[in-house]
């Protein structure tokens, strides 16, 4: 909404000079642009190239290239539960992060007044420090002798010998907070635009507040939600730390094993292909949520 | 904005009731409050870790690991932050390596940006999409792609400072593109036509009106950019080689034999980056009052 609005203002400004700036505008573009097909767009080929190595080969004596396109069907086959985990793991971070980060941004924007700088100050604070670092201490502090266990424990939540370390709830907690920020940000941006006198008028229409949010402030807020679930999902998805730090193997997301069939077994073949079906899957599931969402422009 | 804010909120005050019957204002209160509480109780949420951070930065080291729990009271580790073998190392490559990206990443994305605002020219749609796939591609995706590029030319000599430096870049880039344009986008062009207008050539409109217009954006998006690549560990862990940065020196020690000084370290960065953010906030007030 208010991105198609900008546009409209400045086109008449590009319109008018285009004549004149139609060359430079490039000139801008290529040092990035050349940046980009060298680090992500040449790899990224690169990348579909070791998919489709011989599996048999190996890092030290090199791979033989036969288009072995059933390294895709042998990856699905081993893989799917875990692509599965993932997705599933990634988008309840993005659910609660969106319940979390909603009300959090909606404060800042309409009920901080003076305190807004400071707010918006206080939500990215505590992401300055190392993200391990803060992982770790999750780890403390969801262990099974830490504070939350005992009172999940004495209020009995958690059966006395329940443990939340080591379980998916440890896991998917640690995605929420490590991405909580990208998810408000996005909001308080777009809450921020919203024009108050809109939201008046639904009073002034005898809308009740709850009719008024939900009717007016809510769709207004769109691409924040948008754009936040998306900057959650994309991480959290192939995030492998939180799986490595918070669980245990029977957690592992996809992101754990391409890091390992890259790092450790050296399965270069193997670690290419899952990688692309992520990033395919990823790509795909982006598109539709925002053709769907009606939200187009912000790509 | 924020005047639109403190009139709302002025009429909600002359708006409220006197209290006649003291549970019900209060519940009032409460539902007019509500979000905000909820709000507040997020953020303390957040800074939880933060705050296990600075108290195990005074933690006894122990025989058992670090992480597990609080033995007794000591300024020892503050005291001796380089002790641990490799640590100050890592942190002088880790600074190295994003002050690096930071500046690349900042001016090719800012370059960038304006040639998305201002110029307009075919394939327009197509550049925004090519700036826009780093940032749905998982971290992992563009580690091991990197990786596997660099295996297959022949470069694995070269994994270190040249490989980070390029992939931080990379990672940050969109990002600094993403910031800018919405700075540039929100911009009053009538401004630099007022300028032109005044005889300004495009290069001192350029240097004295959009420039200094664009500025905040373009600082958050270094920001941005600096502490993306300052905490990195994903892309890092791939392209790192030999060499080892704070974010892959905390994960080389994790768990055995912890060493307590990365809490201090770890203190030390929050510490530093709320002055910067603090500074730069009142640097920000004072000139906005200067211009009333």
């Amino acid at each position: 909404m208010t991105a198609r609005a900008t546009t409209t203002d400045s086109d008449p400004v590009v319109d008018g000079e285009t004549s004149k700036r139609r060359g430079r505008g490039w000139l801008l573009l290529v040092p990035g642009m050349l940046w980009l097909a060298a680090f992500f767009l040449f790899p990224t080929v690169q990348l579909f190239f070791t998919s489709l190595y011989d599996p048999s080969g190996s890092y030290e004596q090199g791979y033989a290239m036969t288009w072995q396109f059933s390294n895709y069907v042998d990856a699905v086959r081993d893989t799917w539960n875990l692509f599965a985990r993932s997705f599933l793991y990634a988008g309840t971070a993005t659910v609660i992060c969106l319940a979390l980060g909603y009300p959090l941004a909606y404060a800042i924007a309409f009920k901080a007044g003076r305190w807004k700088n400071v707010m918006l100050v206080l939500v990215i604070a505590p992401f300055f420090t190392s993200f391990l670092l803060r992982t770790l201490s999750w780890r403390t502090i969801l262990s099974d002798q830490g504070p939350v266990t005992d009172v999940l424990q004495t209020i009995a939540i958690l059966p006395e010998d329940g443990r939340l370390l080591a379980t998916p709830v440890a896991v998917i907690a640690g995605l929420v907070y490590n991405f909580l920020p990208f998810m408000t940000l996005p909001l308080y941006a777009s809450l921020d635009k919203v024009d108050h006198r809109l939201i008046e008028a639904a009073g002034d229409l005898y809308a009740s507040p709850v009719r008024g949010f939900r009717r007016v402030t809510f769709p207004l807020s769109m691409p924040g939600v948008v754009s936040g679930t998306l900057l959650t999902f994309i991480p959290a998805s192939g995030d492998y730390i939180n799986a490595e730090l918070l669980g245990t193997p029977n957690q592992y997301m996809v992101g754990n094993r391409i890091q390992s069939a890259f790092l450790t077994e050296r399965n270069y073949p193997l670690a290419a292909s899952l990688s692309l079906i992520l990033m395919a899957i990823v790509v795909v599931m982006v598109v539709i949520y925002v053709r769907r969402a009606g939200t187009e422009e912000l790509l | 904005m924020t005047a639109t804010v403190h009139r709302d909120q002025q009429a909600e005050k002359r708006e409220t009731p006197m209290p006649q019957a003291p549970r019900r204002s209060a519940m009032r209160w409460l539902a007019d409050h509500l979000v905000l509480i909820v709000g507040i109780l997020v953020l303390v949420y957040t800074f939880v870790p933060i705050g296990y951070i600075f108290a195990l930065s005074f933690n006894q080291p122990s025989a058992r690991s670090a992480t597990a729990q609080f033995e007794g009271f000591t300024w020892s580790n503050w005291t001796s932050i380089c002790e641990p073998e490799g640590l100050c190392e890592s942190l002088r490559l880790s600074v190295t390596v994003s002050l690096t990206a930071t500046v690349l990443a900042t001016t090719l994305g800012t370059l960038m940006a304006f040639a998305l605002v201002r110029h307009s020219f075919r394939g327009r749609s197509a550049s925004n999409l090519v700036i826009f796939l780093p940032l749905a591609t998982p971290e992992v995706v563009m580690g091991s792609s990197l990786l596997a590029m660099f295996v297959s030319l022949g470069l694995d000599g070269l994994l270190g400072f040249l490989t980070l430096v390029a992939a931080h870049v990379l990672f940050c880039l969109s990002f600094v593109v993403v910031t800018v344009k919405a700075r540039l986008a929100g911009m009053d062009t009538r401004l630099e036509q007022a300028a032109m207008d005044l005889y300004a050539n495009e290069w001192q409109t350029f240097r004295l009106v959009t420039l200094p217009l664009a500025m905040p954006g373009i600082l958050a998006a270094a920001m941005l950019a600096f502490s993306l690549s300052f905490d990195d560990f994903i892309v890092s862990n791939f392209t790192a080689g030999q060499s080892v940065t704070f974010p892959l020196f905390i994960y080389g020690s994790k768990l055995k034999e912890f060493p307590p000084q990365l809490f201090v370290v770890g203190t030390i960065m929050f510490l530093i980056s709320f002055v910067f953010v603090i500074a730069g906030e009142v640097w920000r007030r004072r000139r906005v009052a200067a211009l009333r």
